[in-house]
């Protein structure tokens, strides 16, 4: 009789029977693989947690004290009937993929990843499996990015332009990524650098972790466009147009960075403020590269247009299904101006 | 294109007024003069002939996209919008072609009549040479549906800012037939073209909706009361030479209604007419349905012309002996206008719009609620001492609408929309009860606000009983108040009905299914909307 397979898809999320352990679980499980710290993926209310020796200081800030280890990049553990091994994914400082191998099956479930360096995470890198779990966020071929040099240079030419006309920039990126990637392309020259509480907590993290970032002020009561005129403020995406931002003034511009403002009609949704393309998501030629670098006959989808990428990739070959999340989520969503949160575009 | 590319960014980035117009006025000034003649004539809806078909388009950017075409159409309700999706799908540039938007508009039209071999190795070698923004620009400007949130008022103070010349001068030299192909940029609206002269209409004079209480227009006497006819809006011109008749969107829709000619031969030279064109019977206007069974016909059979024979009700002179009128008073435009008409001949099919007498409001408010025993919409409400203004200018101009017909039903299908309502359920389709069943009568797209179809979208999302490619059918439970303007019979339907303009009021969360209307509701007021066919004779001056 066939045995199992190494990875199993169930209501609790990606299992291991032969390991005993899920991986990414969105309900309490006894042993919980971790890939990363953002909330949808890093949850609360496990027995055990094993995750990215980089990623453990955001994810023990976020969920307070569990019972959790670490592993290094590339290092490998024996658990139950498999050995496991983390991969770095490219996606945030300390995301990885994760590597199961079984009596000589290799499977990797990706986790959230990009492709492209953003110099503060580890470079993504290809692992030789035979089945291959891979995200879709922005699996449709419309999702292409620029590099990150110009997106960067973009953001500054915004922030200087805001600057030099007397408006304070304000600009929504998720906490954990997003918001220090761009801190390190900022052009200190143009102004102060101000952060709103989640992203200063998240950032002095990873400072202290040894990322290079430029110095910034937590807004806090006495700041304000008057006290820090030329600033430029991170805030998550949830904070914008909310009282908190009020203290801006009427006039602040505001922008948002994500993948998703690609899209006109996305942009057109969330009102006149300005889209950066930035995403910490593999595009489409991020994903189907990084697919085929794996080598892989067999390959899952999540998160994304799961039905539309699983018909591309039969039709390219491959033996593809899709993997069920908790959210039937359109991802597109997350770009909605009503939606708070802290789930990556 | 890349100055083109660079307006409409600055247009699309922001909605104050202020801010799109001097956008608009500074690329008036410093653009290319040949891109500012097409962007006046893309602004105001005068657009080349398709160079390709949606379908070619959409082969051509999935072949150069090296992608199934299944996978492009898969794509295309996610952006929501053709234009874009081809310029998102397609690879990145080779070249940086450089062209003005003049040379593409012309390109583009040269390729009308080519075969598709050629049609396509022009538009793929345009799409290698466009970033990302400008190739979707080129596309809309094939694809036509081009809106850039610039309406024809605001393009004029644009011009009249960058050139000086006065707005409405610069709104009356931007009406009729010209093409950027044959005049300039200081033809048009620096110095006026003189070639368009003989047939260029008048800016219409628009009304706006009255909402307040007509007591506070004050005096009634100072008002001149008319029915509001449910026709084409239409301008009539004979002037040496020619003759004309314009529709309210700048159309020259003079070669669809040949009952009219024969004006051209009793009219004074020097006359412009602002009038109605209604179906008629006999003694007054037809349904707007019936006039509708002439529209967009490309042939017109003499049974046609004789079913619906067409009429104009005149209601405003604008030119008299080539004299502009415009500025005279409304009384005296109307008397100068029953003049000319009272010298016409029996028999042409033409006819004044009665002016409607009535002692006070409350004598008017009940001429008003029988306006749909006339065939009208309401009353239009004028003051006899206006000009007669470019655009809608409020004050002197108030069209009074009867309130809309409205029922409850059930929405039962819902489907995305497109462009910024893309991934929002936003068209849906309404049924009433009969009996047991659910009959599907209608469909609405509009009239609820972003966070209400957010809200549907949610509920859409988690209620779905069954997919049809983009379409869901969903849980018969939410209840919307819809309101139309008219109600015809229709062997196409299943109902047996159409609706006119019908549109979502309200949704009437505190409603339940049981309690939606019916189609009994609906016969209903079709038998009473049959009145339509016998109407009464209009009511003497």
């Amino acid at each position: 009789m066939a045995r199992a397979p190494v990875l199993t898809f169930t209501d609790r999320g990606i299992f291991c029977p032969a390991g005993g352990f899920h991986i990414d679980p969105w309900r309490p499980v006894d042993r919980a693989l971790i890939t990363h710290g953002h909330s949808d993926h890093a949850r609360p209310g496990h027995g055990r947690y094993l995750c990215s020796r980089q990623a453990a200081p955001v994810i023990r800030h976020r969920l307070g004290p569990v019972r959790l280890e670490t592993i290094a990049y590339g290092e490998t553990r024996r658990i139950g009937g498999v050995t496991v091994s983390f991969h770095p994914a490219g996606h945030v400082p300390g995301s990885a993929q994760i590597r199961v191998e079984q009596d000589g099956e290799v499977w990797v479930a990706s986790g959230d990843y990009k492709v492209s360096a953003d110099g503060l995470s580890d470079p993504f890198e290809p692992v030789a499996c035979h089945s291959f779990i891979s995200e879709c966020t922005f699996g449709l071929p419309v999702f292409r990015w620029d590099p990150q040099e110009a997106i960067l240079a973009q953001i500054n030419r915004w922030w200087a332009a805001n600057a030099a006309e007397g408006r304070i920039s304000i600009l929504g990126a998720y906490a954990l990524g997003k918001a220090q990637r761009i801190l390190s392309g900022l052009d200190t020259g143009i102004g102060p650098i101000l952060t709103h509480g989640a992203v200063e907590t998240t950032t002095e993290i990873l400072r202290s972790q040894g990322c290079a970032l430029p110095a910034t002020v937590a807004v806090t009561a006495g700041i304000s466009a008057k006290s820090h005129p030329r600033a430029i403020v991170i805030a998550p995406p949830s904070a914008q147009a909310t009282p908190w931002a009020s203290r801006f003034g009427p006039n602040a511009a505001a922008a948002f960075a994500s993948g998703w403002m690609r899209l006109r009609g996305v942009r057109r949704r969330r009102g006149a403020e300005t889209g950066f393309v930035l995403s910490d998501h593999a595009d489409w030629p991020g994903l189907n590269a990084a697919i085929r670098e794996t080598g892989a006959e067999r390959v899952f989808v999540t998160h994304g247009y799961t039905a539309v990428f699983r018909r591309w990739l039969e039709s390219q070959g491959y033996d593809a299904g899709i993997v069920q999340t908790e959210y039937e989520g359109e991802g597109i969503d997350s770009a909605q101006p009503d939606t708070a949160g802290d789930v990556p575009g | 294109m890349r100055r083109f590319a660079r307006l409409f960014a600055a247009l699309d980035g922001t909605t104050k007024t202020a801010a799109k117009t001097a956008a608009l006025a500074a690329y008036f000034r410093d653009a290319p003069e040949e891109d500012r003649l097409w962007t006046i004539a893309l602004l105001s809806g005068r657009r080349p002939k398709r160079a390709a078909t949606a379908t070619e388009l959409r082969e051509w950017a999935a072949e150069a996209a090296a992608i199934p075409l299944w996978l492009f159409e898969e794509t295309y309700p996610v952006v929501g919008d053709l234009a874009e999706t081809i310029a998102l799908v397609l690879p990145p540039p080779g070249t940086d072609s450089g062209l003005p938007l003049g040379v593409h508009m012309r390109g583009l039209i040269s390729l009308a009549g080519q075969p598709a071999s050629v049609r396509r190795a022009a538009i793929l070698s345009a799409w290698d040479g466009l970033q990302p923004d400008e190739r979707f620009l080129f596309n809309k400007l094939i694809t036509g549906g081009f809106r850039m949130g610039v309406s024809q008022g605001l393009m004029t103070r644009a011009l009249a800012q960058a050139t000086g010349v006065a707005e409405t001068t610069v709104a009356h030299r931007l009406m009729g037939d010209w093409s950027p192909l044959t005049t300039t940029f200081a033809a048009l609206v620096q110095t006026g073209d003189p070639q368009s002269d003989a047939t260029r209409p008048y800016p219409f004079a628009l009304a706006a909706p009255l909402e307040a209480a007509p007591e506070t227009l004050g005096d009634p006497q100072d008002w001149l009361a008319e029915w509001k006819w449910d026709g084409i809006r239409g301008q009539l011109i004979h002037r040496a030479g020619a003759f004309a008749l314009w529709s309210r969107g700048e159309e020259l829709i003079t070669g669809r209604f040949p009952e009219f000619a024969p004006l051209a031969d009793f009219l004074p030279a020097g006359t412009v007419i602002d009038g109605e064109v209604v179906a008629w019977g006999g003694t007054g206007p037809l349904p707007f349905a019936v006039l509708q069974k002439r529209i967009g016909r490309k042939s017109l059979p003499k049974r046609l012309l004789a079913e619906v024979p067409a009429h104009l009700l005149a209601y405003d002179l604008l030119e008299e002996a080539g004299q502009d009128l415009r500025a005279a008073p409304l009384c005296l435009r109307r008397a100068r206008l029953e003049a000319l008409l009272h010298a016409l001949p029996p028999g042409l099919p033409i006819g004044i719009s009665p002016a409607l007498a009535a002692a006070d409001w409350p004598a008017l408010a009940a001429l008003r609620a029988a306006a749909r025993d006339r065939a009208a919409e309401g009353l239009m409400l004028k003051r006899r001492s206006s000009a007669y203004h470019v655009g809608r200018k409020r004050g002197d101009w108030w069209k009074w609408k009867l309130n809309p017909f409205t029922v409850d039903a059930v929405m039962i299908y819902a489907q995305a929309g497109h462009g910024r309502r893309a991934t929002l359920y936003t068209d849906f389709t309404f049924a009433v009860r009969d009996g047991d069943d659910l009959v599907p009568f209608a469909k609405a797209y509009s009239g609820l606000t972003d966070d209400e179809f957010r809200r549907i979208t949610d509920w859409v999302r988690k209620n779905t009983l069954e997919r049809f490619g983009p379409v869901r059918r969903v849980v018969p439970e939410q209840v919307f108040e819809i309101a139309f303007e008219g109600i015809q019979a229709s062997p196409r339907h299943r109902s047996g009905i159409a609706l006119r303009f019908p549109r979502m009021l309200r949704w009437r969360q505190d409603k339940q299914v049981a309690g939606i209307d019916t189609i009994q509701t609906l016969r209903a007021l079709l038998a009473g909307q049959r009145g339509y066919s016998t109407p009464a004779p209009p009511e003497d001056i």
